[in-house]
């Protein structure tokens, strides 16, 4: 009998639990093949693909400007960061710059779409320890700022933002009525949601220590943004390749200590007030001047010019039709997104269509860090972990 | 100590892979070095343990396909990233589509274990030593790699297709 004591087989008493692909608590369409003991995990397999739209082949097929689309869909919490992002891209290529008032406008969109993306994450953090409250609340928060995107653009979620050569057209005033009025109102609602959770009892109970990964592990696993920052790496690809003006504005890194749920959860508070500042600074500097560059082969002529002038009917002719000639080359261009480094890899043949469009999504390859964070938790922690991650399902598969 | 810039970079490369190095350019600043394929995991460890330039981040990888470009009809393209030095390099390696196979990266990064899986899933490269090559995106069944130039998007306005059940 002491044998068979021995040989006894460990491995048959572990529990596989199927968690997703279409799970409430993993705000998204991911899947997770926990391996339990009892109620610890002690391995996982993720599977995706779930929300694949071979976006990579579509923009082989497309003219620039319909690409912008496509991006949207990646990180749909902030979409005109990637809207923005895919712009820089073609401007890189084609060698133009944009007016001073043109990277103002669109530090401060992306500023927003920050915060925007940021609430949405630190307030799901909470709903998944519990406290639905501050969810709710700063929701309407987010409501505000697609207020404003609407007010610039006529969508909200997917925003489709800009255009290649600049914005494509001015903040009206109301739109900077409403900046206003957000900047001034936002602080409190913020310092309010830092009430609720920044120093709760059963909040730091939940995300202290939780899912924690080192600076080391996290380079060698790529991730970037908030969650590389909370290890403590201050690297920010506004800071570091600073692009549309950004080294115009004082703001600084937040970086946190241990990487663990809390640190991630106090880097994007802090990122938060950062981008309030950073708002603040453009809207009080926003120089005078044109919206957009002068690239006729990509900028949309004004529609009354369209109707009434013999060129810009041209022009708008060849934009639509895809008719613009661009540069044979290859670009890297990349911006602080939401949740890391989104960059854009370009090959260009000097079609009509990109010869090749990779995107690198950031949670896309820091989601391959999750089994390592949440091995040896319990699933609740690993919930947890997962939604202070900020993986969003459109950018992992893309 | 000198300053890290792209020629400080070529030269340091040029001095340990000088056989290896096809080609050398500089699209947009960023350089861009083709080299052969069997070196690969050595260039990215001389890379990483480098004590100057300290090329530690495995930004992005991705594959191309160029149907036409015989004997080098696919490619792998890796971008780096020296967080210390705050400088980047494409590396690219090009292989014969017969012949589609690649050292794995993932001894150096970890990061590259997905998008190894990406580039096989839509290019059909092989990466040698990888621990988990499968498909990733796609579905399993999948026999062929749709990033590939031969299979074009659907035609939008074909007839053929019998469209009743997709309420079109």
């Amino acid at each position: 009998m002491e044998d068979n004591i021995t040989e006894f087989d460990y491995k048959s008493e572990y529990t596989t639990l199927n968690l997703g692909p279409t799970h409430p608590a993993t705000h998204g369409i991911f899947q997770n093949i926990l391996t339990m003991d009892g109620e610890i995990i002690v391995d996982t397999e993720q599977t995706c693909g779930y929300i694949h739209r071979a976006f990579e082949k579509i923009a082989e097929h497309r003219p620039f400007y319909q690409i912008t689309p496509l991006t949207d869909r990646l990180n749909y919490c902030s979409s005109p960061i990637n809207n923005m992002g895919w712009h820089m891209t073609v401007e890189k290529l084609l060698g133009v710059d944009m007016p001073k008032r043109v990277d103002y406008m669109r530090v401060i969109i992306m500023e927003l779409a920050r915060i925007a993306d940021h609430l949405i994450c630190n307030s799901v953090i909470g709903v998944d320890v519990g406290a639905l409250t501050g969810f709710t609340y700063v929701f309407q928060w987010r409501e505000k700022i697609y207020d404003i995107f609407e007010e610039v653009c006529g969508a909200r979620l997917t925003t489709n933002i800009g255009r290649i050569g600049g914005m494509e057209r001015d903040f009206s005033p109301a739109c900077i009525k409403k900046i206003r009025e957000f900047l001034q109102e936002f602080p409190r609602i913020l310092r309010e949601f830092t009430n609720l959770l920044e120093r709760n009892r059963i909040f730091m109970d939940r995300t202290v220590g939780v899912g924690a990964i080192s600076t080391e592990r996290a380079l060698k696993y790529g991730l970037t943004g908030p969650n590389l920052r909370a290890t403590g790496l201050d690297y920010d690809v506004r800071v570091m390749s600073p692009y549309s003006s950004y080294n115009d504005f004082d703001f600084v890194i937040p970086v946190g200590i241990n990487g663990d749920t809390y640190d991630r959860f106090m880097v994007r508070q802090q990122e938060m007030w950062e981008s309030h500042k950073i708002i603040t600074q453009a809207l009080e500097n926003l120089p005078e001047g044109k919206f957009f560059a002068e690239v006729p082969e990509f900028y949309l002529p004004p529609k009354e010019e369209v109707y009434n002038k013999m060129e810009a009917l041209i022009w708008h002719f060849k934009i639509v039709m895809g008719e613009a000639d661009v540069p044979v080359g290859e670009v890297y261009h990349s911006v602080e997104g939401g949740n890391g480094e989104l960059g854009f890899y370009l090959v260009s043949d000097g079609g009509r269509a990109a010869y090749r469009l990779h995107f690198r999504r950031p949670s896309f390859i820091y989601y391959q860090a999750y089994p390592e964070m949440i091995k040896g938790s319990t699933l609740s922690d690993a919930i947890v972990t997962m939604s202070s991650m900020n993986v969003i399902a459109g950018e992992l598969d893309a | 100590m000198n300053e890290v810039n792209n020629a400080y970079l070529l030269k340091e490369l040029q001095e340990q892979f000088m056989d290896a190095i096809h080609s050398v350019e500089e699209p947009y600043g960023m350089l861009t070095i083709e080299i052969d394929r069997v070196q690969i995991v050595p260039l990215l460890n001389f890379l990483y343990q480098h004590p100057v330039i300290q090329m530690q981040f495995l930004t992005d990888l991705c594959g191309l396909h160029f149907p036409d470009n015989k004997g080098k009809e696919l490619s792998v393209v890796y971008h780096l990233h020296s967080f210390t030095k705050n400088i980047r390099l494409r590396i690219k390696c090009y292989m014969p589509i017969e012949a589609p196979q690649i050292n794995s990266i993932t001894s150096v990064y970890e990061a590259s274990n997905w998008q190894e899986r990406e580039t096989y899933d839509f290019f059909g490269i092989e990466f040698v030593g990888h621990p988990n090559l499968k498909r990733i995106l796609n579905v399993d069944e999948m026999d062929y790699f749709p990033m590939r130039k031969e299979y074009p998007l659907e035609d939008q306005t074909r007839t053929d297709k019998d469209d009743k059940y997709f309420g079109r």
